[in-house]
């Protein structure tokens, strides 16, 4: 492998672990309160976090490209009062895979939450514990394999990550080109040599991820 | 010593029952209260609304001087402040925690080395030495039961509530468990709510005994009080022995107890009571006294016991006559062997008893 192709590799695999670490504390926070809350727009909610994985991926990327350009509401408020640009930067990458993500961590930690028995939550509360507290030491330990399950997921799913990507992000070599970027380029420039090989790479870090996923689940059962 | 709880509230479930407790006062004020009735009466729910886990619809439960539910004023305070230790049915240890962390969950605002003090005087109070590293699932369900006490009572509550609480274990622990569970409530001296369906347990356990059936407290007591005294046919029914008395065994001889019960000596068939069983409760059904009018010389159960008449009832074809032989005694006759004994007040009969007609159930001493 070609050092380009070593750049291309890390820089795939620190942005899906990035874009894991941003939707972890806020996925988990969903997922809870669609799990253990009854609330109104629940529904709405869950629809529109789910959303990403039935959607065309290059159309999540258009949504996204318009709300974070630098025209964009988010976006034009982002560049104006923090000088921070988000579409065609690393940046863009990260939310791309973070969107494109979300619904897996959040489906798999949701049912983990679920399967979390109610009496064990009730018994914490009666010894004292507050929300908070039942949740860091009574349902996430106990819903601790889904929520891993979950995240490497997620996780995987962030490493070949392509239509939306390209949308936000672009292909701007050695800044926001991941692996799943420059072997389509490959292709089309007609290098099936380097494609094969950022396929055969491809490949093998999901295995990895999900044989990472399927072997802690299996050592953790309870 | 507190208060006790006053309560007034209506718990409605969709497409299920609705519990409705009223005009509840001073209830488990002191020592243990034992909430009876049949599976479904509503005795959960009620333990389950005092705890906090469940919100009833509408009116009000207070405790002592707090008001901890109050539809009208929208005020609820939550399980985590009312300090009270909940005992559930099936225990719920948490299964990723050692029996030490378990118990000492509660304690989290107490400084390390206090908790850990206390922690260890209530694992050796319950003998659980040896166990504090196990994870429950190690455990039996004895000792699941105790490591769920120790849970609650460690943090010094106010109220204590337990929902069936030897429900779930087999049958042998279950006997063996509660006199013990008796004691260890007694020494902690915790105001106590027991949730049970099972008769034997009710007594064994309680000091006061409150009925459940259909949703409502139908009537509170202490345990002779209710079982002599039914309100109503109901709990009669629910309740299904007329004569609960204090007694003391005396002496234990091939399976047979001799009790003092009053003034009077009972011979009861009891193979399974400890020798040093002391205070128990003598349990008679009406159905199972006999009246004769004369002279019971020459008859075979083994307690014949002079008696007056006090009143006499019909309770459906039934008559119901309330005898006094030194302690309250209920007997069931038909009506027509009514009239042929010609029964009236204060008439002298002899009431007959057979020994394994009599049931006897420990208690542990307070």
């Amino acid at each position: 492998m070609t050092g380009e192709e070593w750049q291309l590799v890390g820089f795939t695999a620190r942005m899906a672990a990035l874009s894991t670490l941003l939707i972890l504390p806020f996925g988990l926070g969903i997922a809870w309160c669609l799990a253990k809350l009854r609330w109104r727009g629940k529904a709405l909610v869950e629809t529109l976090v789910t959303l990403p994985l039935v959607l065309p991926p290059v159309v999540t990327g258009l949504v996204l490209l318009r709300v974070f350009g630098r025209h964009g509401p988010l976006g034009y408020w982002l560049h104006e009062r923090l000088g921070v640009d988000i579409v065609f930067t690393w940046r863009g990458v990260a939310l791309a895979l973070a969107v494109m993500s979300l619904p897996l961590l959040v489906r798999a930690a949701r049912s983990a939450f679920e399967e979390v028995n109610p009496a064990f939550e009730q018994i914490a509360r009666t010894l004292g514990a507050g929300e908070w507290r039942v949740f860091l030491t009574v349902t996430l330990p106990l819903a601790r394999r889904g929520v891993m399950g979950g995240t490497l997921l997620a996780f995987a799913r962030a490493l070949g990550e392509f239509g939306a990507t390209i949308l936000v992000a672009g292909n701007i070599p050695g800044q926001t080109t991941t692996v799943a970027v420059a072997t389509y380029e490959y292709v089309q420039l007609g290098e099936d040599s380097h494609a094969w090989v950022l396929a055969a790479v491809s490949a093998a870090m999901a295995f990895l991820a999900v044989l990472l996923s399927e072997s802690l689940l299996r050592r953790k059962r309870r | 010593m507190s208060e006790g709880i006053s309560a007034s509230f209506a718990r409605k479930y969709t497409d299920g029952p609705e519990i409705r407790v009223e005009g509840l006062r001073g209830f488990a004020q002191s020592g243990i209260t034992v909430l009876f009735g049949a599976s479904g009466a509503g005795k959960s729910t009620l333990v389950r609304c005092l705890a906090g886990l469940e919100r009833p619809d509408e009116g009000t439960i207070q405790f002592g001087g707090e008001t901890w539910f109050d539809s009208a004023r929208r005020l609820f305070v939550r399980p985590q402040e009312r300090r009270i230790g909940y005992v559930p049915q099936e225990y719920a240890l948490f299964p990723h925690l050692s029996v030490e962390r378990n118990i000492g969950y509660g304690l989290r605002e107490m400084a390390r080395a206090e908790r850990q003090g206390r922690v260890k005087e209530t694992v050796s109070w319950l003998g659980l030495e040896g166990l504090e590293r196990r994870l429950p699932r190690e455990l039996s369900g004895g000792q699941q039961q105790r490591v769920s006490l120790a849970r609650a009572i460690v943090r010094q509550p106010r109220l204590l509530l337990l929902d069936e609480p030897l429900s779930a274990l087999d049958l042998p622990t279950r006997a063996r468990l509660r006199s013990q569970l008796r004691q260890w409530l007694i020494e902690r001296a915790i105001p106590s709510v027991v949730v049970t369906h099972d008769r034997t347990e009710a007594l064994a356990l309680g000091d006061s005994l409150a009925v459940m059936d259909g949703g409502r407290v139908v009537q509170q007591g202490s345990a002779p009080e209710v079982f002599g005294r039914p309100t109503s046919l109901a709990v009669a029914g629910i309740l299904n022995v007329e004569t609960v008395q204090p007694g003391r065994v005396l002496a234990m001889a091939d399976g047979l107890a001799t009790v003092a019960v009053g003034p009077r000596k009972l011979i009861a068939v009891a193979p399974d009571l400890p020798a040093d069983a002391g205070e128990v409760y003598v349990c008679i059904r009406a159905e199972d006294v006999i009246l004769i009018k004369g002279d019971a010389a020459h008859s075979s159960p083994r307690n014949c016991l002079p008696a007056v008449v006090r009143s006499l009832r019909p309770e459906g074809p039934m008559m119901r006559i309330d005898l006094d032989c030194g302690f309250p005694l209920a007997a069931l006759l038909t009506k027509q062997a009514c009239t042929e004994l010609a029964l009236a007040s204060n008439d002298a009969v002899m009431a007959l008893v057979k020994a394994p007609q009599i049931h006897l159930i420990p208690r542990a001493e307070v």
